[in-house]
């Protein structure tokens, strides 16, 4: 038998430990880098998956069905403007609510708000986010729609005599662009207010000291000085909750009223795309048709991802540190 | 102007509020044990329950977590080791990206692949949807997490002579752990309550359905069909439903509040 030294046997064993070792890093290496490119692919499907079924609907209807307000499936006609009129609408009417709430609260949570209270009310502000969209429907259907149909409507149109303009006149059934665009705005609430506490947080001291030493009272340091430095994240929080927004389905549906139908006025039922999409979905008669409503679907997708890169990039821009 | 944006917040508190009171409201006088047995009666029968949605839901998250949680987190350790190549960056700002999709995109895509060539609508389906829409949470909170791990554990385990991916795994991932299954619950509570995706995928059942290749019921598709129903008998069932759904979804978020927070000593918000 041949004496086997112990260093020929540690060094082996070295060797195998070391040996093991790369095997492991690479397959390490493997699975994660596959596993983080499951995102961009991920992307890039849902694109190709989507645009592919579209394509049958662009290519016979073309741009009318950005253009023409003629939903008539029968007839082949599918002009989606009414339901892309009311995405854009009622995201404007949500933002137009929510972003000075979001805003007074980000900035009443940063600056005013005593300690013992500021984490019970971000909390609560923040849970608003994990509410799901169907109980807000819920909640939107049975609580909100009766409130304006009888008290809301009545006292914009009548009391505060905006029925004079074109936003508020019509009858006053409930289900309307005004309906969705309160409920989407205590939706978009919690986003742009968790973005816009961050970034108002994060400006430093001595900006704010800076402010105050110059003479500027309270109110003025944060309108002047803490504000235009948060700025840029600020607009990323609102450009979110609108992304947020113009993709809500569900709430939506069971509050605006689902009609087909471009109106001035704040108080008719309208469309939008998502909700154009669910309702119709189950019921689509034709290829043709789910093809179309694929298209309104490739449309949502290309409008929220671009509202929500913009918004990103911003947030982003902010947290890398540069002054807006 | 200060006074204002007291205002603000108290504004911005009171849906929340309003929200709950009325769920509490509508929803607990229709909530009783045969709620939870029960399966959905016809309109004018007493005693209906969602017990088929509920356990639906249970077993779409079941999917969805299987999916979104792997991929999810190994693409955070990704994104945590590698944080600035130009790879990382661009999977970082899709999955930010990811995360502002429409659910109703994540619907239709998962029909166009998953349900349109297999012919039938199934909780397979509904729960990739699920599991998809889950990814990008799951890698941005795990990333966030494990950034948070000492790049000084990391170098003291590689002294000691630990390979790379033992180092990750055994010591950086293990420290990381709770924050990464807080990020998992805040992801499962987000998609608990998504209707969209699965009116294009699981599309509901009113029978009693565990089979992963047939429709399924789940509870935010139950709570929508009698929402938007003309009975007042399934409205309140919408209520009871909805209050078991958002008590689900806070018990969640609470829960992975109090792990972060056991873990700390303070809350990560």
């Amino acid at each position: 038998m041949t004496a086997i030294s112990a260093e020929a046997v540690q060094k082996d064993r070295r060797r195998l430990r070391v040996h093991e070792a790369a095997i492991g890093d690479r397959i390490y290496e493997i699975l994660t880098t596959a596993c983080a490119l499951v995102v961009p692919a991920l992307v890039i499907a849902i694109a190709i998956a989507i645009f592919a079924a579209a394509w049958p609907a662009f290519a016979k209807v073309g741009l009318s069905i950005v253009t023409s307000t003629d939903w008539d499936v029968r007839a082949g006609k599918f002009g989606a403007a009414p339901a892309i009129f009311g995405t854009l609408v009622s995201s404007v009417v949500a933002l137009i609510i929510a972003t000075p709430l979001a805003i007074g609260v980000a900035i009443f949570l940063s600056e005013f708000s005593p300690k013992w209270l500021r984490q019970p009310i971000g909390f609560l502000v923040d849970l608003l986010a994990a509410v799901p969209s169907v109980v807000y429907g819920l909640w939107g259907i049975f609580v909100l729609l009766p409130l304006l149909r009888e008290q809301v409507m009545p006292f914009l149109r009548d009391t505060l005599h905006l029925g004079a303009t074109p936003f508020f006149t019509g009858p006053a059934y409930g289900p309307s662009m005004l309906a969705a665009g309160i409920i989407l705005a205590i939706m978009a609430l919690p986003y742009i207010s968790s973005v816009s506490r961050e970034v108002l947080l994060a400006v430093p001291r001595s900006q704010r000291e800076a402010a105050l030493a110059l003479g500027a009272t309270r109110w003025e340091m944060i309108r002047d000085a803490v504000v235009p430095y948060a700025k840029s994240g600020i607009i990323g929080g609102i450009m979110l909750g609108l992304g947020r927004a113009l993709g809500e389905t569900m709430a939506v549906t069971m509050v605006i009223g689902n009609r087909l139908e471009i109106s001035a006025s704040l108080f008719s039922p309208g469309y939008t795309m998502a909700s154009l999409i669910a309702n119709q979905f189950g019921e689509a008669t034709s290829d043709l048709h789910l093809s179309a409503l694929m298209a309104v679907g490739a449309i949502l997708f290309v409008i929220t991802l671009i509202v929500n890169a913009v918004a990103r990039w911003l947030v982003w821009q902010v947290s890398r540190g540069r002054v807006s | 102007m200060i006074g204002l944006t007291y205002l603000a917040a108290v504004l911005a508190t009171l849906p929340l509020l309003l929200i709950l009171w009325h769920l509490l409201k509508k929803g607990a006088s229709s909530l009783s044990l045969a709620f939870f047995t029960n399966m959905p009666k016809p309109v004018g029968e007493v005693g209906g329950g969602m017990a088929n949605a509920i356990v639906g839901t249970l077993i779409m998250i079941g999917l969805a977590c299987a999916i979104g949680l792997p991929i999810g987190i190994g693409a955070g350790i990704y994104l945590s080791e590698k944080r600035s190549t130009p790879l990382a960056q661009s999977v970082r700002f899709l999955a930010d990206v990811l995360n502002g999709l429409p659910s109703i995109v994540m619907g239709i895509f998962a029909w166009e692949i998953l349900v349109r060539p297999a012919g039938h609508f199934s909780a397979l389906a509904g729960g990739t949807a699920l599991g998809a829409m889950m990814i990008p949470l799951v890698t941005r909170t795990s990333e966030e997490m494990l950034r948070v791990v000492p790049v000084s554990l990391r170098e003291a385990a590689l002294a000691l002579g630990y390979p790379r991916w033992r180092t990750s795994l055994s010591v950086v991932v293990r420290t990381a752990l709770a924050g990464i299954a807080t990020g998992a619950l805040v992801a499962v509570a987000r998609i608990a309550g998504e209707t969209a995706p699965l009116l294009f995928t699981a599309i509901g059942n009113q029978f009693w359905s565990t089979a992963l290749r047939e429709p399924i019921a789940a509870l935010p598709l139950q709570i929508f069909a009698y929402a938007i129903s003309p009975y007042d008998e399934w409205h309140a069932q919408a209520w009871a439903g909805a209050l078991v759904l958002i008590s689900m979804v806070l018990l969640i978020s609470l829960a992975a509040r109090l792990v972060t927070r056991s873990k700390f000593g303070a809350p990560v918000d």
